[in-house]
């Protein structure tokens, strides 16, 4: 943090923002400015409102009304061209690149040098240098899918500097990250304003905001409920206020409980990616009744593919049993017969068919059985009957049952697969990032559901990137790195420095 | 049957196969799935043979060619791209468009004669022992542009900035569009070059290799087999390539195979049995199969396959690629 003179002149004003998308007003009159050489945080809510006023910023969209300064200037964007031209550089949450491109390649794309032939050696060069400039390490030549999310994230960074970007956006840039990795960030970060860049900065979380920012806006559907405020001396609960509209309770209550019996056994798992490449290396570990076994690791270690695994969709070597059945290298449907639930990482993909209605997706599982299907048929009035009610149990917001699941916002959608899984009582609950995405109401709602279930007896594996989660919900904690549980302990002794450096695989201890 | 007039053969049918499938490369590099080359090839064929005819000049039928695969890959192109229709539908209609209108306005033009693209002997390199006499000797000039095309597209491809922004609209156009680069421009002029080469393939048929006009038979599949010969390629022009001659050489080969009544010394099935040839000559479409198989999954692995992009629409702002 660099306490910035009041009188230090602006890079960006932006006034009386509006943008209209289909049915809801995504920025209402929306106010913000940004110093130079300040680094200003801009917090809300999913769909608050935060993307689409960058988006309007770096020439995504036009907004309806409203003006923008760039150094006092008054500009209008058409394309984002027109934004890089005048020094902004927005490092998207869902990266812009192209993942068969190498880093050179990537950051060199859309510029009108080189002419025509590539000459990629001599442009490797110039891009190592502007990395040593800025402290920002990576290999030139390597293809993006070969590089760690942080990784991805720099290259991000570089390509909006070889544009010369005075202004940088960075969307929600922790999200992705490990914590090390958010730390290099920040370090980052200071390093760029400190040689004149300014940063606007999207989070969600308070203690990033007040290690970096010095100043805070804040978004609440479409409007701003903070404008430019100091980060400093706000409380979390101020914060999610000004969020959310109304207090957020953060922990969630967790009732001792003493794990029961074994249910889910899985020894010396091993398993490849879809690249055929070794993605689980020799796993084991087990889970009782009434326990939450927490995996913490950084996206893309193997997470998926255990995951894949353990619910029968994956071909493994070692063994799954639940309750004792083997059922590794059979069916889904056996393992569902042996009461597994799972809440899958993609929602859209694989946890839900987004063009069939509520009520269909709600019957994915149990459709064969009384009282939804006699024999061969299927009994729409049931199973109209049997989403009803769980839309209600449940609070699913939608019309009605006929709903498309696409139409869903993100919570609903894992509202909908939750009801889904867990209404037919399961023993084993397997769930990846089950609150990713979600916002502060969300979120809650779904934790609660979880440990309801563990104190219903189920054993959960959840995994998750978010530490405080993992931290919050779960009785023990096992870290994956590179396709291998590198340490466990329990969640009541885990400590958050220790779990980071086990992550970035800086550590490891086998007990 | 000799190994010479096979090779040859394969040089010279393989040409057309090269120039629709590098076609469809571009086309597909930047994310647009034609499957209407058979169509633009048909019209391709049919426009060069009438024009050549009636103006009594093969170049000018050339032109006409390749401008009218061009012309109908726009219809393509402002159904998928503008339109957002898909791609798949849309292609295969564009075959039926393409060989309907083809065969209307090629009405009455089967036997008639036309100038052709002339045959040509390159100097010097013809003087080469053995390779001058396969590759450089009597050859349409067409098959030249061939050799030449192959290496140039690939350049292109891999090497150039405009072929790197290609491959960035196929694989991942919003990064492309939030540096400025115009998927739509982008993807209407490759899948208008990809009609462009479809064209020429279509003239290569009817006015250089085997001048005529045979209505359908013209092209006979040969559309299909360049859009299978881009997958066994993964939208490489240089795989491409190998995959054009080898088919033409196997064509060629199981029609040679009917000829003598005996081969080493045993008696010819093919030559006795009619009904035997129906399966030789399905054996060239049958191994394409094999290899389309054996190909894709070995791209999938190296991650040298499909851009990621091919068949989906992009709008801007939506979520998704």
């Amino acid at each position: 943090m660099t306490n910035l003179p009041e009188n230090t002149p602006y890079a960006v004003e932006m006034q009386d923002i509006v943008i209209r998308f289909p049915g809801v007003l995504a920025n209402d009159h929306v106010n913000f400015t940004l110093r130079k050489g300040e680094i200003h945080a801009l917090l809300g809510e999913n769909g608050a409102g935060k993307s689409t006023l960058m988006n309007v910023l770096s020439g995504m969209y036009q907004p309806e009304s409203g003006t923008i300064r760039i150094n006092g200037e008054p500009v209008s964007f058409r394309s984002p061209k027109g934004a890089i031209a005048s020094g902004i550089g927005m490092v998207h949450q869902h990266f812009m690149l192209v993942p068969t491109l190498t880093v050179t390649e990537n950051i060199l794309l859309g510029l009108n040098e080189p002419k025509f032939i590539m000459k990629l050696a001599t442009y490797d060069k110039k891009i190592q240098k502007l990395q040593e400039t800025f402290g920002l390490k990576v290999d030139p030549t390597a293809k993006i899918w070969q590089l760690s999310v942080g990784e991805q994230q720099r290259v991000e960074i570089l390509k909006t500097l070889y544009r010369g970007a005075e202004i940088l956006i960075l969307d929600e840039p922790t999200a992705v990250l490990a914590p090390q990795e958010i730390d290099e960030l920040m370090e980052t970060m200071r390093t760029l304003v400190s040689q004149g860049k300014s940063i606007i900065f999207i989070s969600h979380k308070l203690n990033e905001v007040q290690a970096v920012a010095d100043r805070l806006t804040v978004l609440r559907k479409g409007k701003a409920t903070a404008e430019g405020i100091d980060p400093q001396g706000l409380t979390r609960t101020q914060l999610a206020e000004l969020m959310v509209g109304r207090k957020v309770i953060f922990q969630v209550e967790k009732v001792e409980r003493e794990p029961g019996e074994v249910v889910l056994e899985v020894e010396n798992l091993s398993t490849t990616n879809n690249r055929g490449l070794p993605a689980v290396r020799n796993v084991s570990f087990q889970i009782q009744e009434g326990e939450i076994f927490g995996i913490a690791g950084i996206a893309g270690n193997g997470q998926s593919e255990l995951v894949e695994a353990v619910t029968g969709l994956r071909p493994i070597e070692g063994s799954v049993r639940i309750n004792g059945t083997e059922v590794g290298n059979c069916s889904p449907q056996k393992s569902i017969r042996c009461g597994l639930a799972h809440i899958p990482e993609d929602r859209t993909g694989m946890g839900t068919a987004p063009n069939l209605s509520i009520t269909k997706n709600i019957i994915m599982k149990n459709y064969a059985q009384d009282p939804i299907s006699n024999g061969w048929r299927i009994d729409y009035l049931a199973a109209h009957d049997h989403a009803a009610e769980l839309k209600e149990v449940y609070d699913i917001q939608a019309p009605t049952v006929e709903t498309m699941a696409r139409k869903l916002s993100g919570g609903n959608l894992q509202k909908l697969i939750l009801a889904r899984e867990i209404s037919g009582d399961p023993k084993l609950i397997v769930a990846m990032q089950p609150t990713r995405g979600l916002d502060v109401g969300a979120i809650e709602g779904i934790q609660r559901l979880l440990l309801e279930q563990r104190q219903k007896g189920a054993a959960i594996l959840l995994i998750s990137e978010e530490l405080e989660e993992l931290l919050m919900l779960s009785d023990r904690i096992a870290v994956i790195f590179d396709g291998e549980l590198v340490g466990e302990m329990a969640a009541s002794q885990a400590d958050l420095n220790q779990i980071g450096m086990m992550m970035t695989g800086a550590l490891r201890s086998d007990g | 049957m000799n190994l010479e007039v096979i090779l040859r053969a394969g040089l010279s049918t393989g040409t057309i196969l090269i120039f629709a499938a590098i076609g469809e490369i571009f086309a597909e590099r930047s994310g647009v799935m034609n499957l209407g080359v058979e169509g633009m090839m048909l019209i391709g064929a049919m426009a060069a043979f009438k024009v050549s005819y009636v103006t009594q000049n093969a170049w000018l039928g050339l032109l006409a060619g390749i401008l009218a695969g061009g012309i109908l890959s726009l219809a393509h192109g402002l159904v998928v791209i503008s339109l957002q229709a898909d791609q798949t539908v849309s292609g295969l209609s564009l075959t039926f468009l393409g060989t309907g209108l083809a065969l209307v306005i090629g009405e009455g033009l089967t036997g008639l004669n036309t100038p052709t693209i002339p045959t040509v002997t390159l100097p010097l390199l013809s003087k080469i022992p053995f390779i001058g006499l396969i590759f450089f000797t009597d050859f349409n000039l067409l098959v030249y542009v061939g050799y030449l095309l192959i290496p140039l597209s690939w350049y292109f491809i891999f090497k150039t900035r405009p072929g790197m922004h290609l491959r960035a609209v196929g694989e991942k156009p919003s990064a492309a569009d939030s540096l400025g680069i115009s998927v739509y421009g982008t993807r209407y002029l490759y899948t208008f070059i990809g009609g462009c080469l479809a064209g020429l393939a279509g003239a290569t048929i009817s006015i250089a290799i085997s001048p005529g006009w045979y209505s359908n038979l013209t092209t006979s599949g040969q559309g299909w087999i360049a859009i299978a010969l881009v997958i066994f390629a993964r939208w490489n022009p240089y795989t491409a390539a190998l995959g054009g001659y080898f088919f033409g050489m196997l064509r060629r080969f199981t029609l040679d195979l009917q000829g003598p009544a005996m081969i080493l010394g045993l008696r010819n099935p093919f030559f006795y049995d009619h009904n035997l040839v129906f399966f030789l000559q399905m054996v060239p479409f049958a191994l394409t199969i094999v290899a389309l198989v054996w190909g894709s999954g070995a791209a999938r692995r190296n991650r040298r396959g499909t851009p990621a992009a091919l068949g989906i629409p992009y709008v801007r702002g939506e979520r998704g690629l």
